[in-house]
């Protein structure tokens, strides 16, 4: 039966028909990075040195722990739960500290990211950094660029095999030294080394070596951009972040564009020319392999290789440099709006331009005034005082602590005086490396006594008892309060811990339990 | 299917089934998909050779590799029992008071003998060791029969009016129904009551402390403060193992209840006593 409409039939056509069928994961393109030089090159070599020293080198920084712990100024401390950070030390239950710094971090990205954009990709995050390590390796062994290509798509030969065996076998120690580097941050560094080339270290160790060796070498050395492109979910979320005040990488097509590789025959024949000579240098550099003058793309990491690249290209040229700039999305349309004259006509550069050859006033430049905006300072404040909370609760935080259980069962016990007895489990914390003496009162509680289980100490309202560094004590303690001084089923009092020595002190309100009628 | 049909828009061929005009393409499976399938059949198969799987009549093949789970098991449990070994021997060669004194001995007598207490205590004295009315309560400072670890040891072993047991702990409070009245009954309820706490009747404590010299301090003493030899209990203290006030006082002149509790030592063995005496101990009421 037909619709009422007459509706015989669409005009369609299918997304993806068998006819021009294409897979949705396009085959990879080699990409063979040339060497840069230039200002954002040697940033990238400062963070690079900078991270992977730290990473490499922090877990063997000496600090005396005492007997307690290995020696190591950073160590995560599994088997006995504590976290060691120079003279920071976190128990666990000040895990918080942990969670206020990745809260932080995470507020530090919004802060970067919507001013300077991804820098965080570019320049500080692993994979990049790793890549670029693998790429310093893969030109000292098969040349740069040129010389790559012309290798890859050779013959295999003795020399292609033995170049890529080595680079292969370099990139695994690389990889072996980045997961062996992992493990010594959660042991004592010296011992574990030994134990790892004698064959005595845990299997855990092992299984996190080859693990982060296997990871480090696909990641870094097979998969590269790939991993970008396709596994990582911050370019979604930081392409998000930014605004048109961001910095981005940008390729300034209002001065660049008509590009051209004869200049001088066009502008002879009248026709308008870029500064752009369509050499191809900045897509020779590009890791991700992209070309920037497409525009603003996911893949860009914004690494800035371009920039460097098209400024040596322009200074060989005698022109400006920045044809390839950092450069906000509100001065970029600013610009293009003068280069096309309102939108009225395609790019033509001479509108940006004065009689003499130099920018006009109107061209908008950046300045470090335009990253301080009210979303900049909210981010600031935030995490500033984020900051700010953590360090005064570090700095003010009890290196002494106690808790307390009441026993349940049972909740009282009559003595044949008439007494009433409640139990307890106390424990001690003695959160600094040193040992130390802690004074377990009670407060409150009318004639109340307490005694300890195990200890020959004479029954009182208060004793002294020594707690070794970094350990938590615990003590069954009973108190015993006289029939005629109880008011009430239930009252409450408190264990009341210091160290004479330091003045630190800390409380615990407890409940003790008596019957209906005692005696 | 002979005529085969193929998808207008896609192009591939269908399965042939049709439900109200949708058809079903039959693309092929990923061919990793499909090695992956292969290898796991291998692998099964492998599987069932090298461990026990198939099922016989009577049992199982038992696998090229020798492996069976009964004997992780076994192995496992032997393997604890040797770890606790030394501190079996331990507990076997000293005595409860010696066991009490050493620190690491204790911690694991406690355990062993918190754990058997569960088991077989929890019935009679609660699960906290607390006791009820005729139970007596384990965590406070009054004992019967003494509560030293030995003496704890000692009761634990023969229990108490345990018939079969020739060393069982033996003490019998005759039914003073049939030996003296009412009135005396009353009298002597009210003064043991005063002992302690206050009465109804302040006149009836004068001729009960009479009545309590003729019957009681045999046992009980002139004190009334009770005979460890006898088990006798002490009537001045705040703890009543049938109930305080003179009701209660009186039912038990009258016809006294006597508990039983068994002689643990044939079931428990040495041990598993030794380390329950060191337990009750650490209760908070030990001596």
């Amino acid at each position: 039966m037909r619709d009422k409409t007459q509706l015989t039939g669409l005009e369609t056509e299918t997304v993806n028909s068998a006819k021009t069928r294409k897979p949705l994961y396009a085959a990879r393109q080699k990409i063979f990075p040339k060497r840069a030089s230039g200002n954002f090159r040697r940033f990238k070599w400062l963070v690079m040195t900078i991270t992977l020293g730290i990473y490499y080198l922090a877990a063997w920084l000496p600090w005396a722990r005492g007997p307690f712990a290995p020696d190591q100024a950073v160590l995560l401390d599994l088997a006995n739960r504590r976290f060691y950070f120079f003279f920071i030390e976190i128990w666990p239950q000040e895990f918080f500290y942990v969670a206020g710094l990745l809260v932080m971090a995470g507020v530090g990205l919004f802060l970067i990211t919507s001013t300077v954009g991804r820098a965080w990709c570019g320049y500080a995050c692993p994979q990049t950094v790793w890549v670029d390590l693998f790429l310093v390796v893969e030109r000292a062994i098969e040349g740069d660029r040129n010389a790559r290509m012309k290798l890859d798509a050779g013959p295999w030969t003795a020399r292609k095999l033995m170049l890529r065996l080595s680079k292969h076998a370099v990139w695994l120690v690389i990889g072996a030294a980045t997961g062996g580097a992992w493990i010594f941050y959660f042991a004592d560094a010296p011992t574990l080394v030994g134990e790892l080339f004698t064959g005595t270290a845990p299997p855990v160790a092992y299984i996190t070596v080859a693990v982060l060796t296997a990871t480090t070498y696909t990641f870094g050395g097979l998969m590269r951009e790939q991993v970008c492109t396709y596994m990582c979910p911050w370019p979604r979320i930081q392409a998000a972040m930014l605004d048109e005040s961001s910095l981005t990488v940008t390729y300034n097509d209002w001065r660049g564009e008509p590009r051209s590789r004869h200049a001088k025959k066009v502008l002879a024949a009248g026709l308008p020319v870029g500064d752009c000579v369509d050499c191809n240098a900045c897509v020779a550099v590009c890791p991700m392999g992209i070309d920037i003058r497409d525009g603003q793309q996911m893949e860009c990491i914004t690494c800035a290789l371009c920039i460097d690249a098209c400024d040596g290209v322009m200074d060989k040229l005698g022109k400006e440099r920045g044809l390839i700039s950092y450069a906000t999305l509100s001065d970029y349309n600013a610009n293009m709006m003068l280069a096309t004259a309102g939108g009225s006509s395609s790019v033509n550069p001479s509108q940006v331009r004065t009689a003499d050859g130099l920018f006009s006033d109107k061209v908008a430049h950046f300045h470090i005034r335009k990253i301080f905006r009210p979303r900049t300072y909210v981010y600031m404040g935030i995490w500033s005082l984020i900051g700010l909370g953590l360090l005064y609760s570090l700095l003010t935080r009890d290196r002494l602590e106690v808790n307390v259980l009441h026993d349940r069962n049972p909740q009282f016990v009559t003595l044949s005086d008439g007494s009433i007895r409640n139990g307890y489990t106390v424990k001690l914390l003695n959160m600094i490396p040193e040992p130390r003496t802690i004074v377990v009162a009670i407060q409150g509680l009318q004639g109340a006594e307490m005694s300890v289980v195990g200890d020959d100490i004479p029954e009182g309202r208060s004793f002294a008892i020594p707690v070794e560094p970094d350990r938590l004590k615990m003590l069954k303690v009973f108190v015993r309060q006289p029939a005629d001084q109880i008011q009430g089923t239930a009252q409450t009092f408190k264990f009341r811990v210091e160290d004479k020595a330091s003045f630190e002190a800390d409380e615990y309100t407890a409940t003790f339990n008596a019957p209906e009628t005692a005696r | 299917m002979s005529d085969e049909h193929i998808d207008e828009i896609s192009g591939v061929s269908t399965t042939g089934h049709e439900w109200d005009g949708i058809r079903e393409l039959n693309n092929p499976l990923p061919r990793w998909w499909v090695i992956t399938f292969y290898v796991t059949i291998v692998w099964a198969i492998g599987y069932t050779i090298a461990y026990p799987a198939w099922p016989l009549l009577h049992s199982a093949t038992t696998g090229v590799l020798g492996y069976s789970s009964r004997n992780e098991v076994r192995n496992e449990l032997t393997a604890a029992e040797a770890a606790k070994g030394k501190y079996i021997s331990a507990v076997e060669s000293k005595s409860v008071s010696e066991i009490a004194a050493d620190d690491g001995l204790r911690e694991f007598a406690i355990a062993a003998g918190g754990a058997a207490f569960k088991v077989n205590c929890v019935q009679c004295h609660g699960s906290g060791a607390q006791g009820s009315k005729g139970f007596p309560n384990l965590n406070d400072d009054d004992w019967l029969w003494g509560g030293k670890a030995e003496q704890i040891q000692q009761t634990i072993t023969h229990g108490i009016r345990f018939a079969s047991d020739p060393d069982t702990r033996l003490s019998e409070m005759p039914a003073f129904g049939d030996i003296i009245t009412a009135d005396q009954i009353a009298q002597v309820s009210a003064y043991v009551a005063s002992l302690s706490g206050k009465v109804r009747d302040a006149s009836l404590i004068q001729p009960g402390a009479k009545v309590f010299a003729e019957n009681c301090v045999a046992c009980h003493g002139d004190n009334a403060k009770g005979n460890r030899e006898f088990g006798a209990p002490d009537l001045t203290d705040a703890i009543w193992l049938y109930g305080s006030g003179e009701t209660a006082i009186a039912a038990q002149v009258r016809a006294p209840k006597q508990g039983v509790m068994p002689a643990w030592v044939g079931r428990l063995g040495e041990i598993k006593v030794k380390e329950l005496a060191v337990y009750v101990h650490s209760l908070g009421g030990g001596e």
